[in-house]
């Protein structure tokens, strides 16, 4: 944490800020957390529009980010007794839902959509009083790896803004690497949080499956999403995980366990005797040499702090990334057939037909307002649970996640936490991987394992790749329930990089501006 | 043969129903859907209520909104297995909700959650008893937990069905209702009984879901459904196991008892006419017209209709402990079939008179009743009875009608004491059943009880021989019979109120004073 205290009045320095720092600024009364919000906006407002802008947002609230901010003033002047981030302003993957605030995945066919209910995550937030800044961009339907499908347009990351900021999470990772927010949720169903993380050189957690409720998470796939946290530090996403965090009664499928201390976790930074797993599988060929080297480096930075390398075998890991593109495109062919113009969202009256059927309504609007990829995988999914092919593809597919479960608990007899590089490669250029669906698949090879285990994972910045000068990300997967494990390790070599480095990754970011933005 | 309409410009044939049976045996697969009476929906805190106004009682998970998720209603299970358990089946330590999937615009989510490889019963069965005695077993294949879809008003067009309507309305106050569908194996061996099977069947049915407090079980509300799956096999061969199930149809929503026995009964006679000609039976479902009786197609049903069921990922596997099925074991009321043989041994009633109060709907009031302290003669004689009637009159079910187990106990008690007549009570009844109080409260504002004063009645009795010269000169012959026509003429002029025995004491007195009571 900085010492520097910079001047009240000095809004770009307030955006600079992490989120930890700024809670202990509104703490001791420094700033005023309607100044946080308004410098943030501000940020947003000079950086995100125009022609070159980042588009990291669908939807700025600044009115009701500033009305929060401005309660948690007053109760903060009156005394009260307030969570830690009250006051500290977050932006909201546009995956969740938000009371009176709209929510499109993403997609034409929720355009216009203001759900009547909170997600749970968001109900944690507000409960916590953090301000919301607005509902981030992500592929449609949280489908793909660099928010090119979402249907208003890509995000660009402020590393290169002609290059991808990942996805399907990209909007938020980009909000954070463009300092428009200090904090940022996500979703992450094969590396939806982790891959953007890694190429926009931010921190992003999937949390164990279960531990963040999914309730108000709009479903893609149901057994694999989870909601986790995005910061710029690794103690920044620990204090929002434990926000968000938590059992919830509304979802069946969340854990009862309590939230593992992963904020005094990400304050431990010592990492001797712990043993740490190199995935073989995922550590070595495919992946770009900047990418590489990287990995190696901070493995090693770890040796020297004390920690053990333990080698490790995944063998069904290779074949996680089939298994994933039968049992996503099942589960969501499922999951998006509510969208059906029936009760909300887009309705299109088909062309040419005088006295159309609710049939008719149905499938034109289901042609207008989806998307390409996600037709792909709406069929993908009918077809692989059609009577006669289910037992083939889904049910093998099924099988695999146990063999990858199993590879899991073996690994884990042997170590604390499994490590590999969170992507093969840096961000890619806007367009690249566009129509070559397989090869954007194969960017989620080493996210891929950790969501159909349900285990937790994070990924860090581990450097810059030399060749083309992109942040390269780290990524650490623990035992289901063991998130802590996490923050431990990610903190540690967090510390030890940054020793190394002189200073956050992110210091090394190019500078945009609104005058870049606008050319 | 006979034809019957079928829609416009089509007939159906038809084969008279003896001659049907004697060529084919019947098979019969029944599905029947309860609605359960949880006072929450299955998966949602939303009520259950019947009635209300249109989508009143839905939230964002029944709505299937955006990211809303289920979460089971524990009482739903509890009723699930309950079920289970009163029809003999087995109970699934361990089984998992499905989709299915299919587009439906009264379908929040176009998948309902349902139950598919992995029920949570199976395997049971359930003794039916046809009017005659006969029992009947019933094989039940399953009974898994599902929730209903909204419903859907079509309106405008000439059939009420979404074809050709102008303009459709769903409420979805329904959707997520906790449903048990109850099937039951292919039913073999009823031959020409089937229709009185089917009709038993569910009727039993009906009888054990409401023992068990689990439903409403109103056909008429739609919280019990019925469809009816049926098919015919030649009856000429002699092992009748290896004849292979014929072609089925699905007759959807016959929602009566009567209707269960006209739908079969009309499914054989058509099969039986297309067979005899060599025609095939379609795979479809069919909808039963109440008032013409008859089936008509609805949409092809083929093997090929796929709804991709898979594992509901939205909800865990469900775990049922043995200790806690047990636990609920102990809670299932006795079958109805073997209380009613006890019952009929306790009461000391005929065959034929226990099936009366079954038919009439009555055995759990007359049981009641004796509970409250009538004798079981007299509790079977005003429910099978006066009440009866009243309720025939008044087309209410008996137990619908206003009076209570204890007030017919407190009427009889009033007759037994000599302070009403027959022919008084059945006054106060009227009273009763006019909702002005119990019998006592109705027999002392109208003013009815018996007259019993000696001087009243022989100044009535007197005016009766006065007026009836013919009749005493008839019983002056000896005639004696002739006694009732001077008692009634009595009574009539006491609107009833006379004691009619102290009546034909005062006249006998009267007119043959040697004689004494003992001849009459």
């Amino acid at each position: 944490m900085s010492s520097a205290t910079p001047p009240a009045d000095d809004s770009r320095s307030l955006t600079r800020r992490t989120a930890a720092e700024l809670a202990q600024m509104l703490r001791t009364r420094q700033v005023s957390s309607v100044e946080v919000v308004q410098a943030h906006l501000d940020r947003i407002h000079g950086t995100d529009p125009g022609e070159r802008g980042v588009h990291a947002f669908l939807h700025v609230s600044a009115d009701s980010a500033l009305a929060t901010a401005a309660a948690v003033d007053r109760a903060r002047a009156a005394g009260e007794q307030l969570h830690p981030l009250a006051g500290v302003p977050v932006a909201v993957k546009d995956v969740m839902t938000t009371r009176g605030m709209p929510t499109t995945c993403g997609s034409r066919i929720l355009d216009g959509w203001i759900p009547p209910y909170d997600a749970t995550v968001v109900r944690n937030l507000r409960d916590a009083r953090m301000p919301i800044l607005g509902k981030t961009n992500m592929d449609e339907f949280a489908m793909g790896s660099s928010t090119e499908h979402s249907a208003f347009g890509p995000t660009r990351n402020p590393w290169d803004l002609d290059r991808i900021p990942g996805g399907s999470g990209g909007g938020s990772a980009a909000a954070l690497a463009a300092f428009q927010a200090p904090l940022a949720t996500g979703s992450d169903t094969g590396g939806s949080i982790r891959q953007p993380a890694a190429v926009t050189g931010t921190v992003g957690v999937k949390p164990t499956y279960g531990g963040v409720s999914r309730y108000g998470l709009v479903a893609l796939a149901s057994s694999l999403d989870q909601a986790g946290p995005c910061g710029r530090t690794v103690l920044d996403t620990a204090l929002l995980h434990e926000v968000m965090a938590g059992h919830d009664p509304l979802d069946s499928t969340s854990l009862t366990d309590d939230v593992p201390d992963v904020v005094g976790a990400a304050r431990n930074r010592d990492v001797a005797g712990l043993r740490i797993g190199v995935i073989r599988e995922l550590s070595g060929d495919g992946c770009q040499p900047g990418v590489r080297a990287r990995f190696d480096e901070a493995t090693a930075l770890l040796v020297e702090a004390g920690a053990t390398l333990v080698d490790v075998e995944c063998p069904s890991f290779t074949a996680a990334l089939a298994a994933y593109y039968l049992i996503l495109p099942s589960e969501a062919s499922s999951n998006l057939a509510k969208f059906d113009a029936m009760r909300y969202g887009l309705r299109v009256r088909p062309e040419k037909v005088v006295d159309p059927t609710a049939e008719q309504v149905m499938a034109a609007t289901r042609a207008a307002g989806f998307g390409d990829e996600v037709k792909r995988r709406i069929i993908l999914g009918t077809y692989a649970l059609s009577s006669g092919y289910y037992d083939a593809y889904y049910g093998s597919a099924q099988k695999v996640r146990t063999l990858i479960q199993r590879d899991f608990a073996r690994a884990f007899e042997n170590a604390d936490v499994l490590v590999s590089p969170t992507a093969p490669t840096t961000a890619f250029r806007l367009g690249e991987k566009l129509e070559d669906p397989l090869a954007m698949y194969l960017n989620d090879v080493a996210t891929i394992p950790a969501n159909l285990a349900g285990v937790p994972a994070m990924s860090i910045p581990a450097g810059i790749a030399d060749e083309d000068d992109l942040p390269v990300g780290f990524q650490i997967l623990a035992p289901a329930r063991a998130d802590d494990r996490l923050y431990h390790v990610g903190a540690a070599l967090e510390t030890l990089l940054e020793v190394r480095r002189g200073g956050p990754l992110l210091d090394r970011a190019p500078e945009i501006s609104s005058a870049s933005v606008a050319r | 043969m006979t034809t019957t309409a079928n829609g416009p410009g089509t007939l159906d044939e038809v084969l008279d129903y003896d001659t049907a049976t004697a060529a084919f045996d019947p098979v019969m697969g029944l599905e029947v859907h309860v609605e359960l009476n949880t006072v929450t929906k299955m998966f949602c805190g939303c009520p259950t209520e019947f009635g209300a106004e249109p989508n009143t009682q839905v939230c964002p998970v029944c709505l299937g909104l955006p990211g809303a998720l289920p979460v089971l209603n524990r009482a739903g299970l509890e009723s699930a297995v309950r079920i289970g358990l009163a029809l003999n089946c087995r109970i699934a330590p361990l089984c998992r909700f499905a989709r299915k999937n299919y587009f439906y615009p009264d379908m929040p989510k176009n998948f309902q959650t349902s139950q598919y490889d992995e029920p949570i019963a199976h395997d049971g069965w359930l003794d039916v008893e046809l009017s005659d005695g006969e029992v009947y077993r019933v094989a039940i294949e399953r009974a898994h937990m599902e929730e209903d879809t909204g419903k859907s008003l079509h309106v405008g067009g000439s059939t009420g069905r979404i074809h050709g309507a102008d303009y459709s309305l769903v409420d979805y106050n329904r959707a997520g209702i906790p449903l048990i569908e109850i099937v039951t194996k292919p039913l073999t061996g009823a031959g020409e009984r089937a229709p009185e099977v089917a009709k038993a069947y569910v009727s039993s049915l009906r009888d054990l879901l409401k023992g068990l407090g689990v439903s409403d079980v109103k056909m008429e509300q739609g919280s019990l459904r019925c469809d009816v799956n049926l098919s015919l096999r030649s009856r000429q061969d002699d092992d009748q196991m290896s004849v292979p199930l014929g072609t089925r149809s699905e007759t959807k929503n016959v929602n009566s008892l009567r209707s269960i026995e006209r739908a079969v009964r009309y499914e054989i006679k058509r099969h039986a006419a297309r067979l005899r000609t060599g025609q095939k039976i379609v795979q479809e479902t069919r909808h039963w017209h109440e008032d013409t009786g008859i089936t008509t197609s609805g949409r092809e049903k083929s093997d090929a209709e796929d709804y991709r069921y898979f594992p509901e990922p939205d909800l865990v596997p469900m775990q049922s402990d043995p200790e806690w099925v047990d636990s609920l074991r102990a809670t299932i009321p006795e079958p109805p079939a073997e209380r009613r043989r006890r019952l009929r041994a306790e009461w000391g009633f005929s065959e034929a008179e226990l099936r009366d109060l079954i038919n009439a709907g009555a055995v759990d009031l007359v049981a009641a009743t004796i509970e409250a302290g009538a004798t079981p003669a007299a509790a079977r004689k005003w429910w099978s009875g006066e009440l009866a009637r009243q309720a025939k009159a008044r087309g209410v079910d008996l137990c619908d009608l206003p009076i209570t187990c204890e007030q017919v106990v407190e009427l009889q008690g009033m007759v037994d004491a000599g302070r009403l007549t027959d022919t008084l009570a059945r006054q106060v009844l009227d009273g009763v059943l006019a909702e002005e109080g119990g019998p006592e409260k109705v027999a002392a504002a109208r003013g009815l009880s018996v007259v019993s004063d000696d001087s009243a009645l022989g100044a009535a009795v007197d005016r009766a021989i006065e007026a009836n010269p013919a009749v005493v000169k008839k019983i002056l012959s000896g005639k004696t019979a002739a006694t009732g026509a001077l008692i009634g003429a009595v009574m009539r002029d006491m609107r009833g109120k006379a004691d009619a025995a102290r009546v034909k004491d005062l006249v006998l007195k009267r007119l043959v004073p040697q004689e004494g009571e003992t001849d009459l």
